[in-house]
C-alpha cells in the first residue's frame, strides 16, 4: 500500500535533521498563522498563487529561489565546518552517509533551484516590460512553469525529512548511482525533482523564446532589443536546445533503475562513459544559461549608471550569439581524463578556450562603457565592478582547465570547485543581485536600502576570496573534491581559512536579508519612493511605465525607433503619448497550473516510493486538469478604457508631485 | 597584536613554505610536463588579466560622477580601434595558448608509451579500483599488492587500469596526469617517476561511502632496492587467485596494505571479461574473443561471473 515507504524512513536519529524539521516546523506555522489571522488567504489565492501576471510570478520565483539559497548555503557552511574538524582522525560531525548527501543537495539545490528560478525570476520581470509587451505569450504556461519547480523544490527539500537524497553528486553518475550500488531512493528524489522542475524550465523557455520573437513593440527589430533581452534571448534558445537532453539522459537512468534496463550499469552492454557525454550535452550550455542572462543584467547596469550607452551594442550581441553556439562544443572537457585520443581532447580544448574571447570580448565592452562616462556606484555597480575582477580570475582558471595537460592534474581537484564557484558565485550571483537590485524599485515601487546593500557587497566579495582562493592552493596540492575526512597537515590551515571566508559570506546573506526588511520598513520615505517609474535615470522601455506598473503594463503599446528609444525620448523632452486609449485583451488568472503542480507532486512523491496507485493518482489528476483547461474558453477578458484612464491619471499625479518634490 | 597584523600579508607565503604544493613540485617527466603546461597558461594569461583588473578600478575610479573634470562623452558607444583591439587581443592569446595545446596534448596523451634514453625496459602494473581500495597487479612479475604500489626510479611505467565496481580515476599527482578507471574498460596511463620519495596516491573520482579513505602510498625507489622488495613480496604465502580475489574484493573502508606472493596470470583480462560477457581482446591478434578460448593455459573461466 505505501511501497518502499515506511516509518523507519523518517530519521529520527538524526539529530541535525530532527532539529532542521522543528525550525521549519515552527517556521512554517508561523507563516500559516500569520496568513490566516490577517485573513490574507483569499488575497494570496485571486492575486498570487493563481496569477497568470508575469511579474508576479517573477516575485515568487525570486523568493523561492532566496529560500533555496538558504537552503543550499546552509549544506555548504555544514560541508566547510565538517572539513575544518574532519582533520588527522576527528571523523567531523557528518558520517559519510549524511555528508555525502549533503554535497549532491548542495549543488543540485544551488544549480536548479536557486540559480535556474532566479534567472527565470529576472526574464519574467523584465523581458515583456523591456520588449513593450503586455505579458508573456503563453501566460498560463507560464504559472505552470512556476508550479513544475516549486514541486521540484518541495520534492528535493522533503527528502531531508522522509527517507534520504542522493549520496553520488550534484550530476548522479552511474554506475553509482543505479539500483546495485545506490539502492535507495536518495537517486529517485533526485531524478524526479529535476525532471519535474525540468518540464517548468523547458516551458519557459519555449514561452520566453516566443515572446521575444513575436511580441515585440512595433519598430523594435533584432538590433533594436535592448541587451538583457538579447542574453534572455540567447538563453531560451540554449534552454530549449539541452534541457531535452537532460530529460532524456535522466529517463534513461530511471528505465535502468525502475525496469532493470542496461543503459548505464556495469554490464550487460551499459556504458557510463554514454551517461557522461549525455549529461554534459546538456550541463555546459547549462552554465551558459545561468550566466548569460548575468552577463545582459551587467551590461543594462554598467550603461545606465556610467551614464552612457553601451560600449559596442552590435559586438556584445555577436559575442553573446557566439558564446551560446559555442557552448554546445565544449562538452567533453568535463572528461579529458576519460583516455580520449590525442585528437579528440585537443579539439574540445580549443573550442573552450575560444569561448573565453567573446567573454573576454564583453569583458572590454564594459570596461570601455566606463570609461568617460560618469560612474555612479550604486550597491548594483558594485556588484558588476566586482563581479569584473573576480569574473576574469574565475574565467582565467577555467582557461587553465581547458587545456587537456593542465586538466589531466586538475580535474576533479579542489581546484575544479574553487573555479567554477569563482565563475558561478563571482558571475552569476553578482548578476543576479545586481539585477535584483536594479529592478527592485520597478516591481514594488521603491528601492532596496543602498548602506546595506554594499555592505552585503563587500562580504560576500570579501567572504568569496578567503573561502575559495584556498581552494585553489589546496587543489595544487593535491586534494581532490567530495572528501569526507583527511590526514594531510599541509590541507588543514587552508581548510580553517575556507571556514572563516564561508562565515563571511554568510554575514552577506545577513546583511542581504537586514537590507530587505529595512527597505521595506522605511518604504515610504521620500527618498526610496519610486513615484516616476524611473528611479535610474534608466534607458529602456521598462522605466518608462510606473512602478510598479499596470497588470497590462503598457496603456498604450509604444513606437520604437531605435536602440534605446525610451532614453532618447527623454532627451528629446517628449515623454507622453497622444494615441487614443482602446480597451486592452488580457489572460485570466487560473489555478490549474496551482492543481497540475499538485498532482505532479502527488506523482512524483508516489513513484519515488514504489506507491503506484498513487503515482496513477497524480497522473490521471494532471491529464484531467489539463482537458478542464483546454475545454475552457472563459479564459480571457478586456481592461476597460475608463480603468486605464484611471490608472493612468495616477500615475501623472505620481510623476507631477515627484517633478514638485524636486 | 598591532605588530602581528604588519605581517598579515606574509601569512599565505609562510603556510605555503612548509608545505608540499604536490602539482608544482613534480618528481617524473609527466607531471613536470603538466606543472610547465599550466605555469605558462597562468603566465600568459596573467599578461590580460592583471591589466583588465587594473583597468576596471582606474576606469571606475577616474570616471566616477563626483569628478567633472574628466573627460564626458555621453553618447560615445563605437570605436572600430578598440573593437579590433578587444576582439584581437583574446584571439591572439587564444591562438597561443591553443598551440601549447595542440602540442602537449599529443606528445603527452597519456595513452603514449615513455622511452628512457637508456632504453630501460618498463614496468608493467594493472590497476584495478575496488571498493575502496586499489589493487596493484605486476604481471610480469607475478605478484600484487593493495593499497601500496612499489615502482623503480626512472623506469617507464605501463599503467593498464580497470575497475571491479563503480568508475573513478587513478591518480598520483606528483608523477602526473590522472585517467578513469572504469568497469569492462581498460585505459592505459604512462608515467615515470625520477626521483625516489613516498608519494600520495589516490581516487580522484567520487566512488561512494569509503572514498575519502581510498589512498595508497606510491614507493619510488632505485631499481635495485625494488628487486630487493619484489623478492620480499614472492617469500610472502597469500595468493590471489579465482578463490581468493572475492575475499579481497569485498568492500572495505580504510583497508590495510597487503601483499601477494602469486597472482592468477588472468586475473585483470578475467575482470575486464566479466562486464562483456566474457570477452576480451586477444593482445596478440587484436581479435574480440571468449576469455575461455583465449586463455587455454587457464583451465578454468575466471569463475566471476555475476
Amino acid at each position: 500500500m505505501l511501497g518502499k515507504l515506511s516509518l523507519s524512513a523518517i530519521p529520527f536519529d538524526v539529530p541535525i535533521l530532527v532539529g532542521t524539521f522543528l525550525a521549519v516546523a515552527v517556521i512554517g506555522l508561523a507563516v500559516l498563522g500569520a496568513v490566516t489571522y490577517f485573513g490574507k488567504w483569499g488575497y494570496l489565492w485571486r492575486e498570487w498563487l493563481t496569477t497568470v501576471d508575469h511579474k508576479r510570478l517573477a516575485v515568487m520565483y525570486i523568493i523561492l529561489a532566496i529560500v533555496m539559497l538558504f537552503r543550499g548555503f546552509a549544506d555548504a557552511i555544514m560541508m566547510r565546518t565538517q572539513l575544518a574538524l574532519a582533520y588527522a582522525g576527528n571523523p567531523g560531525y557528518l558520517p559519510p552517509h549524511h555528508y555525502d548527501q549533503i554535497f549532491s543537495a548542495h549543488g543540485t539545490i544551488m544549480i536548479f533551484f536557486m540559480a535556474m528560478a532566479f534567472m527565470t525570476g529576472l526574464l519574467n520581470l523584465v523581458v515583456p516590460l523591456q520588449i513593450g509587451a503586455r505579458d508573456v505569450a503563453f501566460p498560463f504556461l507560464n504559472s505552470l512553469s512556476f508550479y513544475m519547480t516549486l514541486v521540484g523544490a518541495l520534492l528535493i527539500n522533503i527528502s531531508l525529512f522522509i527517507g534520504e537524497f542522493a549520496q553520488c553528486g550534484w550530476l548522479v553518475y552511474p554506475p553509482l548511482s543505479e539500483m546495485q550500488f545506490s539502492p535507495g531512493v536518495g537517486v529517485d528524489y533526485y531524478i524526479w525533482a529535476v525532471q519535474i522542475s525540468g518540464v517548468g524550465t523547458l516551458l519557459t523557455g519555449v514561452n520566453f523564446f516566443t515572446t521575444i520573437v513575436k511580441m515585440r513593440a512595433p519598430g523594435m527589430g533584432w538590433m533594436q532589443m535592448p541587451v538583457f533581452t538579447w542574453t534572455a534571448f540567447c538563453t531560451t534558445v540554449l534552454i530549449m536546445a539541452s534541457f531535452p537532453v537532460l530529460t532524456v539522459t535522466l529517463a534513461l537512468l530511471s528505465l535502468d533503475r525502475y525496469l532493470g534496463m542496461h543503459f548505464f550499469t556495469n554490464d550487460a552492454g551499459g556504458n557510463v562513459m554514454l551517461y557522461l557525454s549525455m549529461i554534459w550535452t546538456w550541463g555546459h550550455p547549462e552554465v551558459y544559461i545561468l550566466v548569460i542572462p548575468a552577463f545582459g543584467v551587467f551590461s543594462e547596469v554598467t550603461s545606465t549608471f556610467s551614464r552612457k550607452p553601451l560600449f559596442g551594442y552590435n559586438t556584445m550581441v555577436y559575442a553573446t550569439c557566439s558564446i551560446m553556439v559555442l557552448s554546445f562544443v565544449v562538452w567533453v572537457h568535463h572528461f579529458f581524463t576519460m583516455g580520449a585520443g590525442a585528437n579528440v581532447n585537443t579539439f574540445f580544448g580549443i573550442m573552450t578556450m575560444v569561448i573565453a574571447v567573446p567573454t573576454g570580448v564583453k569583458i572590454f565592452n564594459w570596461l570601455f562603457t566606463m570609461y568617460k562616462g560618469r560612474v555612479e556606484f550604486t550597491a548594483p555597480m558594485y556588484w558588476t565592478i566586482g563581479f569584473m575582477i573576480t569574473f576574469s580570475i574565475g574565467g582565467m582558471t577555467g582557461v587553465m582547465l581547458a587545456m587537456p595537460a593542465a586538466d589531466w592534474i586538475l580535474h576533479n581537484s579542489l581546484f575544479l570547485i574553487a573555479h567554477f564557484h569563482n565563475v558561478i558565485i563571482g558571475g552569476v550571483y553578482f548578476g543576479y543581485i545586481a539585477g535584483m537590485g536594479f529592478w527592485f524599485p520597478k516591481a514594488f515601487g521603491f528601492k532596496l536600502n543602498e548602506a546595506w546593500g554594499k555592505r552585503a557587497f563587500w562580504c560576500w566579495f570579501i567572504g568569496f576570496y578567503l573561502a575559495f582562493v584556498p581552494l585553489y592552493i589546496l587543489g595544487l596540492e593535491g586534494m581532490t573534491r567530495r572528501m569526507n575526512h583527511y590526514n594531510n597537515p599541509d590541507w588543514y590551515p587552508w581548510m580553517l581559512v575556507a571556514e572563516a571566508g564561508a562565515i563571511v559570506i554568510a554575514l552577506g546573506i545577513v546583511c542581504q536579508l537586514t537590507q530587505l526588511y529595512v527597505s521595506i520598513r522605511d518604504r515610504n520615505l521620500p527618498e526610496n519612493l519610486d513615484l516616476t517609474g524611473d528611479p535610474w535615470g534608466g534607458r529602456t522601455l521598462e522605466w518608462s511605465i510606473s512602478s510598479p506598473p499596470p497588470a497590462y503594463n503598457f496603456a498604450v503599446i509604444p513606437d520604437i525607433h531605435g536602440l534605446d528609444t525610451f532614453h532618447t525620448e527623454k532627451q528629446l523632452g517628449r515623454r507622453a503619448h497622444n494615441k487614443p486609449l482602446a480597451p486592452i485583451h488580457m489572460p485570466k488568472n487560473t489555478a490549474a497550473g496551482a492543481i497540475i503542480g499538485a498532482f505532479s507532486f502527488i506523482l512524483g512523491f508516489g513513484a519515488i516510493w514504489y506507491i503506484w496507485w498513487m503515482a496513477g493518482l497524480g497522473l490521471i489528476g494532471i491529464a484531467v486538469t489539463m482537458i478542464m483547461r483546454s475545454a475552457n474558453r472563459d479564459v480571457d477578458y478586456y481592461v476597460p478604457v475608463s480603468e486605464i484612464e484611471h490608472n493612468e491619471e495616477i500615475y501623472s499625479r505620481r510623476i507631477a508631485a515627484a517633478q514638485a518634490a524636486e | 597584536m598591532k605588530k602581528l597584523w604588519r605581517y598579515l600579508p606574509a601569512l599565505p607565503a609562510l603556510m605555503l613554505s612548509g608545505c608540499t604544493v604536490d602539482l608544482l613540485q613534480p618528481r617524473g617527466p609527466i607531471a613536470e610536463m603538466n606543472r610547465d603546461v599550466m605555469v605558462a597558461e597562468f603566465a600568459i594569461m596573467m599578461a590580460i588579466v592583471v591589466p583588465t583588473c587594473i583597468a576596471t578600478l582606474y576606469f571606475a575610479w577616474k570616471y566616477r560622477a563626483s569628478n567633472t573634470q574628466a573627460e564626458y562623452l555621453p553618447t560615445w558607444d563605437h570605436s572600430t580601434k578598440i573593437e579590433w583591439f578587444v576582439w584581437g587581443i583574446p584571439t591572439l592569446i587564444i591562438v597561443a595558448l591553443g598551440a601549447i595545446s595542440w602540442y602537449s596534448t599529443h606528445a603527452y596523451d597519456p595513452y603514449r608509451p615513455l622511452q628512457t634514453a637508456d632504453n630501460v625496459k618498463p614496468l608493467n602494473v594493472q590497476v584495478v579500483s575496488l571498493d575502496w581500495k586499489w589493487l596493484f597487479i605486476y604481471p610480469d612479475l607475478g605478484i600484487a599488492t593493495i593499497n601500496q604500489l612499489d615502482v623503480p626510479t626512472n623506469t617507464p611505467l605501463n599503467f593498464q587500469i580497470t575497475s571491479d565496481t563503480v568508475m573513478t580515476s587513478f591518480f598520483i599527482p606528483r608523477l602526473g596526469s590522472m585517467i578513469y578507471s572504469m568497469p569492462g574498460q581498460q585505459t592505459q596511463l604512462h608515467l615515470l617517476a625520477a626521483e625516489s620519495g613516498d608519494y600520495l596516491g589516490e581516487a580522484s573520482q567520487f566512488s561512494g561511502r569509503g572514498f575519502s579513505d581510498m589512498k595508497f602510498r606510491t614507493l619510488a625507489m632505485a631499481p635495485e632496492e625494488f628487486s630487493a622488495w619484489v623478492e620480499k613480496v614472492k617469500s610472502g604465502s597469500e595468493n590471489l587467485d579465482d578463490t581468493t580475489y572475492p575475499k579481497y574484493a569485498a568492500p572495505q573502508e580504510a583497508a590495510p596494505v597487503q601483499y601477494f606472493a602469486h597472482v592468477q596470470p588472468d586475473l585483470f583480462d578475467g575482470i575486464v571479461a566479466k562486464y562483456n560477457n566474457g570477452m576480451m581482446v586477444e593482445k596478440t591478434t587484436g581479435k574480440v574473443m571468449h576469455m575461455q578460448s583465449a586463455s587455454s593455459a587457464a583451465p578454468s573461466d575466471t569463475g566471476m561471473k555475476e
